[in-house]
């Protein structure tokens, strides 16, 4: 077994008898075979000795039991790690940033407390998994929506506390922004909660996000000033319909006027779905591959996609550069009319050519369910899984994934400069070259690439992943591209990118950080915030 | 000599129940836990379908190989970008039911 740091096997033997007393004996984990279930199945140091593990895990059925964990943790200075599903995979999943913490496995708590079907919203605990509230809701036969990342499998409250997001409407779209109220143990094992929650008897803890005075929800999240045991979700009513059409450009440098009209129309309200940009000419991801000659061309030329040769062979073949389908939820004639004005907006655009896409009425058929791209329907899936699983095109599977995933600004100009400094990055460190990406749409206001490495178990692959990763962080700070997530393993770095002012931003996190944990007790290390006591020995 | 056997028969009836309700209850954690990627088409399923090729049904839940060692030890030590389960999530009890149910048409248990 792996101890705490700097505690003793005895202080240790002594507190896992009273976290038995706590939460019952067969929910501490302690023995080789169970806290390896608490590994990272997606570690990047998987098998190394470097790789984060923890010491045992424990498993509380409730607040009360929370509250006497965190006792624990502080009588013997034992850092403990909360964990929600467990599922965060490619960011870390269930291990610890500090090897040796104690895992505080929160699947347990998994109770829907609330759903308000008439001014929709949920309150949960962190066990529960947007497959529960699905279901649940189902059952009930609401007529509500959730905002769902692509694997399902994953909590609410976890997802959103890591800054996850889906396809809904923009407003339930970045999880955390759409949640509303959480309760809170703090380190010392006080509860917390906020918003309106901390009004006792409150009837708008999910209604009002702000209470009185300083908001400080954002401190809970990507951090360790607490553990949130419950959290409040907005809920989006179910449309009455769905529409989306696609607009294609001819020219090269018509991606920059396409990403404008279309940053206009997200943020009048008017594309109200998650929208897809995509190039007929150059293909990529959900787009068919692009003609041999068009392959044949990038490779001539190094990968330049604004090669006089290939701009000449989309304009003779009428090939467009670039699309983009815009997407709506809403009353029939409301969304038809907004495709309508889209297509004027875009139509400034010399060239471009429109064709309608799916019209749902809703609810979806079974047949329609079967064949839809589900979380852009608030219905969770493990779909996703099928990009990395073995199949036929894929037929020696890694054994995961980590994300690189910077935000850039969301201009045609960026997403331009960025495929030229990635594809070079990528060329210069060995990796298999990137062809051209596309950016997603997750957010409001900027852009996100997500670009997946493979996780093997060959020490030698993941070491020089791992260091191409690095440089890839560097290289797009050096660009003002930041990291929005990261895995355990490459916090530190990021963090080191977010440098304004000598680290000003970090120094707070520790100020605050040694005033309500004195002790570090808390996520040591997540998101690079370390405690007084490890500082500087581990980033 | 009756009354032995019909405590005999009393006993084997009393264990085809007990099987039959963890199986019904491997069943239902099953299809809680799994199905979501070894259902029809979904990712599970077409994993195996590379790579078996038809040798073998590509559902689990057709499959008539699979003794509970096998399933026990996917579910706890995972496999290629499936993750091993937890006890909070699956416990050993629920873990003996999927496994009971998922060799029930498998005939050396």
């Amino acid at each position: 077994m792996k101890l705490p740091p700097g505690v003793t096997s005895k202080d240790f033997a002594d507190a896992l008898k009273q976290l038995e007393g706590a939460v019952g004996k067969s929910w501490v984990f302690s023995s080789d075979e169970d806290v390896a279930l608490y590994r990272d199945a997606y570690s990047p140091f998987w098998g190394e000795p470097e790789e984060r593990v923890a010491s045992a895990a424990v498993a509380p059925d409730g607040v009360e039991q929370v509250q006497k964990v965190v006792k624990i943790a502080n009588t013997y200075k034992i850092p403990i790690y909360p964990i929600s599903t467990g599922k965060n995979l490619g960011y870390g999943g269930s291990a610890p940033n500090l090897s040796g913490s104690l895992v505080l496995d929160l699947k347990r708590m998994n109770r829907i407390l609330d759903v308000n079907p008439r001014n929709h919203s949920a309150l949960v605990e962190p066990g529960v998994s947007y497959f529960d509230l699905y279901r649940y809701i189902q059952e009930k036969g609401y007529k509500l929506w959730i905002d769902v990342p692509d694997p399902g499998w994953g909590s609410p409250i976890g997802n959103s506390l890591d800054h996850g997001g889906g396809y809904l409407q923009p407003m339930y779209r970045n999880h955390f922004d759409s949640h509303c109220g959480m309760e809170v143990v703090l380190p010392n094992g006080e509860l917390l909660r906020t918003g309106m929650g901390a009004l006792p008897d409150a009837q708008t803890w999910q209604q009002y996000k702000f209470g009185f005075g300083p908001w400080i929800d954002g401190m809970f999240s990507q951090s360790n000033l607490g553990v949130v045991t419950k959290m409040g979700f907005w809920l989006m009513p179910e449309p009455d319909a769905y529409l989306t059409g696609t607009v294609t450009v001819p020219k090269y440098g018509d991606l920059i006027p396409l990403v404008d009209i279309l940053t206009f129309l997200e943020n009048s309200g008017v594309s109200n779905a998650m929208p897809g940009l995509g190039s007929p000419l150059l293909g990529g991801f959900m787009m068919p591959p692009p003609a041999p000659e068009v392959t044949a061309l990038l490779q001539k030329t190094g990968g330049d996609i604004s090669s006089p040769d290939l701009q000449k062979y989309a304009q003779d073949k009428s090939v467009p550069y670039w699309s983009c389908t815009v997407k709506f939820y809403g009353p029939v004639k409301g969304i038809q009319a907004h495709w309508e004005y889209a297509k004027e907006k875009f139509s400034a655009i010399p060239g471009a050519k429109f064709q309608d896409g799916e019209f749902y009425k809703l609810p979806l058929t079974p047949e329609q369910f079967k064949q839809v791209h589900k979380p852009e329907f608030g219905i969770p899936s493990l779909e996703t899984f099928s990009i990395g699983a073995r199949s036929a095109i894929n037929p020696n599977p890694s054994a995961g994934h980590i994300w690189f995933s910077p935000i850039i600004p969301r201009t045609g100009e960026a997403v331009l400069e960025a495929n030229k400094v990635f594809s070079k990055a990528a060329k210069d460190f060995g990796l298999p070259v990137l062809s051209f990406s596309l950016p997603s749409t997750y957010w409001m206001r900027a852009f996100i690439f997500i670009f997946g490495f493979p996780i093997t178990h060959d020490v030698a692959t993941n070491k020089k992943n791992r260091e191409s990763f690095k440089k890839l962080i560097q290289i797009a700070a050096e660009h003002g591209w930041g990291e929005y997530r990261t895995a355990p393993a490459f916090q530190d770095a990021v963090m080191e990118t977010y440098s304004f002012n000598n680290h000003a931003l970090r120094r707070f996190h520790e100020t605050i950080k040694d005033a309500v944990d004195p002790n570090g007790i808390i996520s040591a290390g997540r998101y690079g915030i370390w405690p007084k006591h490890l500082r500087g020995t581990k980033a | 000599m009756s009354k032995l056997v019909a405590i005999l028969l009393a006993a084997l009836a009393s264990q085809a129940y007990a099987a039959d309700t963890v199986i019904a209850k491997g069943k239902q954690v099953y299809e809680y836990w799994c199905l979501t990627c070894h259902g029809p088409e979904l990712p599970g399923t077409m994993a195996l379908e590379a790579k078996y090729k038809g040798s073998k049904p590509a559902l689990l839940a057709e499959r008539t190989d699979l003794l509970p060692p096998i399933t026990k030890t996917f579910v706890r030590k995972g496999v290629s970008v499936m993750p091993f389960f937890r006890k909070t999530e699956i416990s050993d009890a629920d873990l003996d039911a999927i496994a009971a149910y998922l060799a029930r048409n498998t005939s050396a248990k």
